[in-house]
């Protein structure tokens, strides 16, 4: 039935040895080159200017590779939760599927309808995809590393250490809306044009209760800088996650809004708007926002791994590897860090396999109606406790933490509408 | 419609818990992290098709699955159809098309000289091998059809009795109501028994 010279290099793709030997091969190859070329970079390592272009250069390639995994990720979680298989014919797992993509987008026609605005219809993917790899600066991946063969000059793993860290990350997610805008608006396209102003409404509504939530943390911290916040919580044992839960929540739905995710993906979902933004896009361009959606994706988990969880800190209630600033212990840190971000990640897949689409009328007021006064409830509160001066405690903030939660559950228990309205909330159709 | 015909319905209130909506997200997180985790479940259920397919499973039932059409052959190796028309006009999507003609048999009026299917038309909604008096179109458990034009997939009489040949183990015929369900060896009852009085 089928051709059996076709059948045998299917098989040859699937077997375990090509993809795990092929891939080991690689890597050993990798690992022998750098060993060979170690005398010529040495000195680059722990040059403070150009070990983190090496960093930057490691890193971009790292997070574009695992943004075309995360394509692969997405289906086979997606099939995981729905009782079947993801992708397994390309590769062993489906691991060559990313290959199998992306070679599909670059052969596929790529079309440029005539009536669209041509600057802006090109410029709405590289936009949106370039923007959202640039938060990616300022992330410490490892703290920092003392070099053996030149001791007492620290490197840091941070590309750029940005004194206002936290709101370049936040600036730079503003930007990303433009992406969208663009898109919709130069597609020329009713449907389109509502997909990207829904989408852009979204996502400026939604940078509020990150504001609010990040501003609490700040006032906690004391610093913006995103590697001191990560060093204070792994000196002291105590993520912010356990000291302020709420602001992370906050922080954690607001990342959900701004990378256009479920439940909040009604800019792109198919059974709304066809395809939204994204209609007129074909081929590359399509590809481009979806790679700029998973890098907008691994941005915010990174971001919230570094300001919650303790960034590269092993365990929560140890200060185990704070001061440790080995080479070994650098790399362990990398590993632990990309550990979580990856957890994250699976968290968000998880979340659009579980929950429904909010409509546009529901997310808004979820917002503007629930999110936006438990930020500043939260943030009043964090201001009073730093007035008090216990800010510092985790006890205090824990308790505020606890006590804004009461107070929302009395509010909610109040009236007897859902916080996201009512379909009679809506204005009614026009006779 | 009256007044009191009409049920006013509110939708059900939310207890202050629900309408937070995080302990309902972590309900369903525990349902589908469960699905997530249950390799023995994924599979039994997933089919690693072509390798796995439901014949093999032997969860596919043979005797009622509709998949393409054959033309049966009698006992006598002659064509089971007597052109009736019948089929044709059953066809929601008309996809079959006949051409009748005089039967060189005694016992037939009629037979086809032509007996096109569409395939790529066809619903297979099995009504044409209800509707069939003889039993002679019948629906195969093979469903892997491939073909490269539009015109390779209209099957004429000849592909449709090469089929029947290709399946008529897999699938044995049914022995049509005229020919006493069997009983007179394959021809119709008016030929093995001219002589009996009958009611239908």
């Amino acid at each position: 039935m089928i051709d059996p010279t076709v059948r045998r290099i299917e098989n040859l793709l699937r077997s375990p040895l090509l993809i795990f030997g092929g891939g080991g091969l690689l890597t050993a190859l990798a690992f022998v080159v750098l060993w060979l070329l170690f005398p010529f970079y040495r000195d680059l390592l722990s040059h403070p200017f150009w070990f983190p272009v090496i960093v930057m250069a490691v890193m971009l390639t790292l997070i574009l590779t695992s943004t075309a995994v995360c394509i692969l990720f997405e289906r086979k979680i997606a099939g995981f939760t729905q009782d079947r298989f993801g992708p397994n014919r390309v590769g062993f797992w489906g691991l060559l599927q990313p290959l199998a993509d992306g070679l599909k987008f670059l052969l596929k026609e790529d079309i440029t309808p005539r009536h669209v605005d041509r600057p802006l219809f090109l410029l709405a993917p590289a936009l949106a995809l370039g923007v959202s790899l640039l938060g990616f600066a300022i992330i410490p991946w490892a703290g920092e590393v003392e070099w053996p063969w030149a001791p007492g000059v620290r490197v840091s793993t941070q590309v750029f250490s940005l004194n206002i860290g936290i709101l370049y990350l936040l600036s730079v997610g503003a930007v990303g809306v433009y992406g969208i805008v663009l898109a919709g608006y130069a597609s020329n396209n009713k449907y389109s044009f509502f997909g990207g102003m829904r989408a852009a409404a979204q996502m400026i509504s939604y940078e509020l209760p990150l504001g609010l939530a990040l501003l609490c943390l700040l006032l906690t911290t004391g610093t913006l800088r995103l590697e001191e916040i990560v060093e204070q919580q792994a000196r002291s044992g105590i993520w912010y996650v356990f000291m302020q839960p709420l602001p992370f929540l906050l922080v954690l739905v607001s990342s959900f809004a701004e990378a256009n995710r479920t439940p909040f993906d009604l800019a792109e979902a198919e059974q709304e708007l066809v395809g939204g933004f994204h209609t007129e896009y074909s081929s590359m361009k399509f590809a481009m926002f979806f790679l700029g959606e998973y890098a907008h994706l691994v941005t915010g988990s990174a971001f919230m791994v570094a300001l919650f969880f303790g960034g590269w800190a092993p365990l929560p209630f140890t200060s185990w590897l704070a001061d440790n600033v080995a080479w070994w212990a650098m790399l362990l840190k990398l590993g632990i860090y990309l550990g979580k971000v990856a957890l994250f990640i699976w968290f968000f897949m998880l979340i659009r396999w579980t929950i429904p689409r909010f409509r546009f009328d529901q997310l808004m007021r979820l917002c503007w109606l629930s999110l936006v006064p438990v930020g500043i409830g939260l943030l009043i509160g964090v201001a009073l406790l730093v007035a008090l001066g216990w800010h510092r405690h985790w006890w205090a903030n824990l308790g505020l933490n606890l006590l804004v939660l009461l107070i929302m559950l009395w509010y909610a228990g109040r009236s007897k509408t859902p916080v996201t309205g009512r379909q009679s909330d809506l204005p009614p159709v026009p006779a | 419609m009256r007044d009191e015909d009409v049920i006013e319905i509110s939708e059900p209130e939310l207890t202050a818990a629900e309408r937070l909506y995080l302990p309902q997200i972590f309900d369903g997180l525990k349902t589908t992290v469960r699905h997530m985790f249950d390799l023995k479940r994924r599979k039994e259920i997933v089919h690693q098709y072509p390798e796995d397919t439901r014949q093999g499973r032997g969860t596919l039932r043979v005797s009622n699955y509709r998949g393409v059409h054959r033309l049966n052959k009698d006992p006598d190796g002659r064509v089971a159809c007597v052109a009736c028309f019948m089929c044709s006009t059953a066809c929601p999507v008309h996809c079959i098309h006949i051409e009748a003609g005089e039967s060189p048999w005694p016992d037939r009026e009629k037979y086809p000289v032509k007996f096109e299917i569409d395939e790529l038309r066809c619903i297979y909604c099995g009504m044409c091998e209800e509707a069939c008096p003889c039993d002679a179109i019948e629906l195969t458990p093979h469903y892997e059809l491939v073909g490269r034009t539009r015109e390779e997939m209209i099957f004429d009489k000849e592909k449709l009795l090469q089929i029947y040949e290709e399946t008529k183990h897999i699938k044995p015929r049914k022995n049509p109501p005229i020919t006493d369900y069997g009983l007179t060896g394959g021809q119709s009852r008016d030929v093995a028994q001219p002589n009996v009085e009958r009611k239908v």
